[in-house]
């Protein structure tokens, strides 16, 4: 039995939910709930406020504007499966995203803001070289994904902000995303890896849980446009990610296996 | 809080702190104790429920977030007739101590609207939230993929 005796406020509209989140700086912020109510319960949060976007209109969008897609901070992995639209590696990354009965209630949204290093849609925004849009009463900023998140659970979000959207530029090369875990379903990850290639041109390398915040690994990402071998690229990310030794698995496996990820698909690209 | 919500083809309206689990007010305010609590974290899938025709976790909703939606629980998929997923489970032996099963049959029986004739990998993917500490799952997943392919009426 959850005994949490918070006021709830269920804002329609964006504006009105900027407003109650300028009114009310210490409420937490509900979205589908598969973060915050685990922390309801165990007692580790205890608002007395919450505004809840769950009903709120405007955010469940997928559509393109100035070139890029913009994904809506409220769809749930869900409507990112269901939608053909939706980048191959975002859906890639949302059907890994708990189980079924998880990813219809879980939204982008609640996945960025939660901000752990193991969320597993976060090394996607990185490796589409993504933008968040922050909406305040002060106005509307942009973030690119590669600066959000400062260290572990910190983000650059005021308290009178909310995640509005993800804007997506049009990208190319080939993609590959990876999540290791125990088991296929249900499982916080030990690793993930989004990864881009335009040969040549340019490279995303991101990974998620080998570090305090989702990362990229800029000198592989060099050495990888530069045309360096795969020994070299594997070797350079090694060295840049920094996973520990945690319940989940340990430094070392984390390290072998980021590299592993990243030597399969290299080695499974055409060359060129 | 007043919500209003459609359960099991009824309507219904609780007062309830708006942040109580919708599985509580299922259970407590409600009587339905069909739906089971496991491990209240959302990963055992024991409280399986579906909202507008979705599958979640019961215990991960607040009950605010339901008003105006419909919900459906065991007591409802069973009612008024048995429903094929319930019939295939007792014809192949799918459930052992029952804790699972309500919630099985909820996944099942929103996987067998969207797909009649599932693969069993597939049907592994709908069930993958919903652990079964008995069976070893092969009994599941032979039950729901006969539910629907004559091996159950
Ligand atoms: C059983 C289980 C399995 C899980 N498996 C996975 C998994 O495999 N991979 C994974 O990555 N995650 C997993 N999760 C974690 C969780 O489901 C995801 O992080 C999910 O995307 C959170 O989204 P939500 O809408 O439920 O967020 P909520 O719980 O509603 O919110 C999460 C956080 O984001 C904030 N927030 C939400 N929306 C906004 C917004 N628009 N603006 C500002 N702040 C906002 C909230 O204040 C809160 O701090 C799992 C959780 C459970 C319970």
């Amino acid at each position: 039995m959850l005994r949490c005796e918070a006021e709830v406020f269920r804002p329609r509209t964006l504006n009105d939910a900027l407003q109650m989140r300028a009114d009310m700086p210490d409420a937490t912020v509900l979205a589908g709930g598969t973060d915050v109510m685990v922390y309801l319960e165990a007692g580790v949060l205890k608002p007395t406020r919450i505004l809840d976007l769950w009903g709120c209109q405007g955010l469940r969008g997928l559509g393109f504007a100035d070139g890029s897609q913009v994904y809506g901070a409220g769809l749930t992995c869900t409507d990112v499966l269901q939608s053909v639209q939706a980048h191959p590696l975002l859906r890639d990354a949302a059907a890994t995203v708990g189980a079924v009965q998880i990813q219809n209630r879980a939204t982008l949204g609640g996945n960025i803001c939660n901000g752990s290093p193991a969320g597993d849609t976060l090394p996607v925004w990185l490796a589409l070289n993504a933008e968040f849009e922050l909406a305040s009463v002060r106005g509307f900023r942009r973030v690119p994904a590669a600066t959000f998140w400062r260290g572990y659970k910190q983000m650059d979000l005021q308290p009178d902000e909310l995640l509005v959207s993800i804007h997506v530029p049009a990208v190319t090369g080939n993609s590959h995303f990876r999540k290791v875990g125990t088991r296929m379903a249900q499982a916080i990850s030990k690793v993930i890896f989004a990864g881009r290639s335009v040969a040549g041109r340019e490279a995303r390398l991101a990974f998620g849980a080998v570090g305090p915040t989702p990362m990229r690994c800029a000198a592989a990402e060099e050495a990888l446009v530069a045309g360096a071998p795969v020994d070299e690229v594997v070797r350079l990310l090694e060295e840049e990610i920094v996973p520990i030794d945690d319940v989940r698995s340990t430094a070392l496996y984390r390290r072998k296996v980021a590299g592993r990820i990243v030597r399969r698909w290299l080695e499974s690209l055409p060359r060129g | 809080m007043i919500v209003r919500f459609n359960c099991n083809g009824s309507d219904v309206q609780v007062d309830t702190p708006p942040m109580a689990r919708l599985l509580d007010v299922l259970r407590e305010d409600l009587r339905l104790v069909g739906s089971k609590e496991g491990c209240g974290e959302g990963e055992c899938g024991a409280c399986t429920v579906r909202i507008d025709g979705a599958p979640v976790m019961s215990c991960l909703v607040p009950v605010a977030q339901v008003d105006g939606c419909r919900v459906q629980t065991i007591e409802g998929l069973g009612s008024p007739a048995t429903h094929a997923v319930q019939t295939a489970m007792l014809m192949f032996g799918g459930a052992q101590c029952g804790i699972c099963t309500p919630g099985i049959c909820m996944s099942a029986a929103a996987l067998l609207e969207e797909n009649p004739h599932p693969t069993a990998e597939a049907v592994r993917v709908a069930l993958a939230g919903n652990l079964c500490r008995c069976t070893g799952y092969q009994k599941v997943v032979d039950a729901v993929c006969g539910a629907l392919a004559g091996g159950a009426s």
